[in-house]
């Protein structure tokens, strides 16, 4: 591989970069500048490095690219930014543009990446194989085996990324169709079952059927809706993440839905980004637009709806973890804390730098191990400063990153859906 | 492949002795890793031959010793946000950025001190300082990312510098690495320090005559009480005769900053501090004290206003309340960046009194030139940003906006102001450094300079105008673009 330039449909335009004026208040939001005190791994940087690689001034190096690669996607440095620097964006536009050029001109780790999403993740069928083998994997003792006897004659990365593997509990979410119908339906909505989500935390596809009919909605699962392309989308896959929106968006408009609920804040942020991303693709445009638009995060549309009756007591004490593509990406900030605080026996106890990424962030935690665990280091601190016993989150990346993070770090907390801990609540006020 | 990039021999001496010295980890030299240190919040660019990192005030002096030893120039940079090229390496050399020097040593509550290394934060300071009801005075806008040692090198200013003076008022001593290598301590941390001060020259030199490795700060009492006032105006005329009325009748308010109506429509949109959009201009100005002055002084404040033409006055005494509205001023800059494709943003001062006559020349200066122009500044202080909003892929746009910056800069001189209120001089202003001082001025500063280490050494072709190896090669191409100051 040698030096890249940008290619294909998707470089970062003109405008979007002439927004930065350099002023550097981006700079203590982005968590890897945090760790690092170094330009090159934050925001500001990596604009300019994306400007003066499409602009011929610097030259793409893989050490370039790195930087690029360094970054969590988080977008804080948006929340922070007076300028309104579509950041985002920008960068996933970056990366497409990197991955546009020919195979052999791609970074190695890009393309193996970009194969393992596009041929397992966006395959169901394959993923389900997949998952079906790890489940074997953690029931058969062999993982008892692999973490006892057998960790030593690992290699660190391996051992620390089985270390990571969610634990999975219970059957996976796989149901479509008619989820719930409550009598006299105050709305039809329908819901996402990502890719992973279902197989690994069914509970919070489980606990999200169970607020939506409380709050009086009938449920469908479109059976035909794959996985959204977000991790597509962020890894530099624009065109598998095209075809997948395309797919979703055609799987759900045959549903005849007033909302499309996702309980995931990545899912959803890039299904809001549905216009965007098909804006060039004169079929789809307007059918793009119209979907985004129908886009709800769960948290966000139970907030608007009647929910806080015949609630149930919950006793826990909670702080909450804003995920990045709920408090950033699609500035939703008082819906999770108005569900929480509606909740009779929760006590929120919120978390310095509640906003910070965990390090999660998608394929990040796997791909940039260190990285990942050099942020989620000051994230369990705070989390274990409030003392809370039960961490809420929006979305499931965060949820397997701390959950990985309270046994790494040894605090003694539960991590949790959101509206799980709703679930639980309308679950008790039903056995009063 | 790309065949090996040929580094000349003496660059690469220089890079070993200062991986030998820092660690290899703490140092940057590939043409990848330099560009992103090539600019501040200006549009000067200039790479360094090689990046540091130092943790200590003993990595800073070897650093500058390395240097010494291989006569190259040395340029600190602590986050990089300043607004005058002052980190702009712009004869390359080694850049040192102090951003892991981020410790708060030491406060004492006390005695009302903190001891700081240079690359801590400003905001950070004042969290730190906040459950002892201190806080450290400087509060420059872009103070939840700039840095304490930045601040020392700018002297830098901030809303509240109306009432507590600037950083030099601030800084009581500080640790500082010397052109040549040596490390002294300046100033005391006892008042009155006795002999020449030195402390008082270094702070607002510019990263010129020494580099700041840790600062002992003097802190003040977060009032008891604070009230916010949100002033109306029809226009920036009426305005800035309330400032002057204000002081007139005997009330200096902590902070009086004046937002126009360009700004408002820009800002208020983006972050909703409560700003009506149809007013000529607000006045954003705060009242600290007892709770009986605050109360007491804002009466005089909100009579003044009504008298000079203000049509509402809003008052906020909840700190939740009080923030949002400053949230709109301390964002106001950056918002511009969203508005415009590109703006110079200026920094004069002029006599307070002078304000409704050169804020209307200011205007007609725009209008003549053809720019709509944003002011969002410091009114109390007389301290001018008017932001000239612009579109530089017009061909001539650029060069006549900088020649309508050079014209309101003239105009603020011939006010009896001068050529900066707080964003320093750095390579932006060097050339209107004769509008102010004569040469016998200039020439004690350079030999005061020049006492301190070669002028090519620190920070070169920075602040004074001339200057060894600064009229030629690049530095002269943009000289030239600077003859009229270039922030864009």
């Amino acid at each position: 591989m040698t030096t890249i330039r940008f290619t294909g449909p998707d470089i970062p335009s003109a405008e979007d970069l002439a927004n930065c004026i350099h002023c550097g208040f981006c700079l203590p939001s982005c968590p890897t500048y945090v760790a690092t005190g170094q330009e090159l791994e934050s925001p500001r940087g990596r604009l300019h490095l994306i400007s003066g690689i499409r602009d011929g001034r610097i030259e793409g190096t893989p050490r370039a690219l790195e930087h690029l690669d360094l970054c969590l996607q988080c977008r804080a440095c948006e929340t922070a930014c007076p300028s309104a620097v579509p950041y985002g964006r920008i960068m996933e536009d970056a990366r497409a543009a990197i991955m546009a050029n020919e195979p052999a001109e791609q970074p190695p780790a890009w393309r193996l990446r970009r194969l393992a999403l596009r041929h397992v993740l966006a395959r169901p069928r394959r993923l389900r194989l997949a998952m079906a083998g790890a489940r074997l994997y953690q029931r058969s003792g062999l993982q008892h085996f692999v973490r006892g006897p057998l960790a030593p004659l690992l290699p660190s990365a391996l051992r620390r990324l089985e270390a990571a593997a969610p634990v999975l509990r219970g059957r996976p979410f796989r149901q479509t169709g008619t989820l719930a119908s409550p009598p006299a339906p105050k709305a039809r909505v329908a819901m996402l079952l990502g890719c992973l989500h279902g197989e690994m935390y069914p509970d919070m596809h489980r606990a999200t059927v169970t607020a939506l009919e409380h709050a009086r909605c009938e449920v469908v699962a479109p059976p035909a809706q794959v996985c959204c392309g977000a991790l597509h989308a962020h890894a530099g896959d624009a065109e598998t993440a095209r075809a997948l929106a395309r797919r979703n968006i055609d799987a759900f408009e045959r549903a005849g839905v007033e909302a499309v609920v996702v309980n995931a804040a990545g899912c959803g942020a890039a299904m809001k980004e549905y216009s965007r991303l098909l804006r060039h693709d004169p079929n789809w445009s307007q059918r793009a637009e119209a979907f985004s638009t129908r886009v709800k995060d769960a948290l966000e549309f139970v907030a608007e709806q009647d929910f806080a009756h015949d609630l149930g007591p919950v006793d826990r004490t909670v702080t909450l973890q804003d995920a990045c593509h709920l408090a950033h990406a699609q500035g939703i900030r008082t819906a999770p804390r108005a569900i929480l605080g509606a909740i009779p026996g929760v006590t929120l106890r919120e978390m310095a730098n509640s906003d910070r990424c965990c390090g999660s962030a998608g394929l990040y935690s796997a791909v940039q191990p260190q990285m990942s665990a050099h942020v989620l280091e000051p994230k369990m601190a705070s989390i274990a400063a409030t003392g809370a016993t039960t961490v809420c989150t929006a979305n499931p990346g965060c949820t397997l990153q701390l959950e990985t993070g309270a046994r790494r770090h040894e605090v003694d907390a539960e991590v949790r859906h959101v509206i799980e801990v709703l679930a639980e609540s309308i679950e008790a006020g039903r056995s009063r | 492949m790309l065949p090996p990039k040929t580094v000349p021999t003496e660059l690469t001496t220089l890079i070993r002795d200062l991986q030998e010295a820092l660690g290899a980890e703490n140092v940057l030299h590939l043409p990848e890793d330099l560009a992103v240190y090539e600019y501040d919040a200006t549009i000067e660019r200039a790479r360094p031959d090689v990046v540091v990192f130092p943790a200590t005030s003993e990595d800073v002096a070897a650093a500058v010793r390395i240097a010494v030893q291989h006569d190259v120039p040395v340029v600190p940079r602590g986050s990089g946000t300043g607004l005058s090229g002052g980190a702009v390496p712009i004869l390359g050399g080694v850049l040192i950025v102090l951003t892991r020097m981020n410790r708060i040593l030491e406060i004492d509550a006390d005695n009302r001190v903190a001891v700081v290394q240079p690359g801590v934060i400003n905001l950070h300071l004042q969290g730190a300082l906040e459950p002892f009801g201190l806080l450290y005075a400087p509060d420059p806008s872009s103070q939840r990312v700039c840095t304490i040692g930045g601040n020392i090198a700018n002297n830098s200013g901030g809303p509240h510098t109306l009432a507590h003076g600037s950083t030099v008022n601030h800084v009581l001593a500080i640790e500082v690495v010397l052109p040549d290598g040596r490390v002294v301590r300046l100033g005391s941390r006892v008042p009155d320090a006795p002999g020449i001060d030195l402390r008082g020259l270094l702070v607002g030199s510019e990263g010129t005559l020494g580099i700041v490795t840790e600062a002992t700060l003097r802190l003040v009492r977060k009032s008891p009480a604070t009230r916010t006032l949100l002033a109306i105006f029809e226009s920036v005329a009426d305005a800035s005769e309330a400032v002057s009325t204000v002081i007139r009748r005997g009330v200096i308010p902590v902070a009086m900053e004046m937002l126009d109506q360009e700004i408002i429509r820009i800002v208020e949109p983006r972050i909703n501090a409560g700003y009506p959009l149809d007013a000529g201009a607000v006045l954003l100005i705060e009242v600290e004290g007892v709770a009986d002055g605050v109360a007491a002084d804002s009466a005089v404040v909100e009579q003044a206003c009504r008298d000079t033409g203000a049509r509402e006055v809003r008052s906020a005494d909840e700190a939740a309340e009080r923030e949002r509205l400053w949230e709109g001023r301390k964002a106001a800059i950056g918002a511009i960046g969203g508005a415009a494709p590109a703006f110079y943003l200026l920094d004069g001062v002029v006599p307070r009194t002078k304000l409704p006559q050169v804020m209307t020349r200011v205007q007609e200066l725009c209008r003549e030139y053809g720019f709509s122009c944003a002011n969002v500044f410091h009114a109390g202080d007389g301290n001018l940003h008017p932001n000239i909003m612009f579109d530089p892929t017009v061909p001539g746009a650029t060069e006549r906006v900088l020649e309508l910056g050079g014209a309101i800069m003239r105009a603020c001189v011939d006010a009896g102001g001068s050529i900066t209120g707080e964003h320093g001089i750095g390579l932006e202003k060097r050339s209107y450094m004769e509008w102010v001082f004569s040469e016998a001025d200039l020439e004690a500063m350079r030999a005061v300079r020049e006492a301190f280490g070669p002028s090519d050494r620190f920070n070169p072709c920075k602040m004074l105008p001339g200057g060894h190896g600064c009229a030629s090669g690049h530095a002269a191409e943009l000289d030239a673009h600077l003859a009229a100051g270039a922030y864009v």
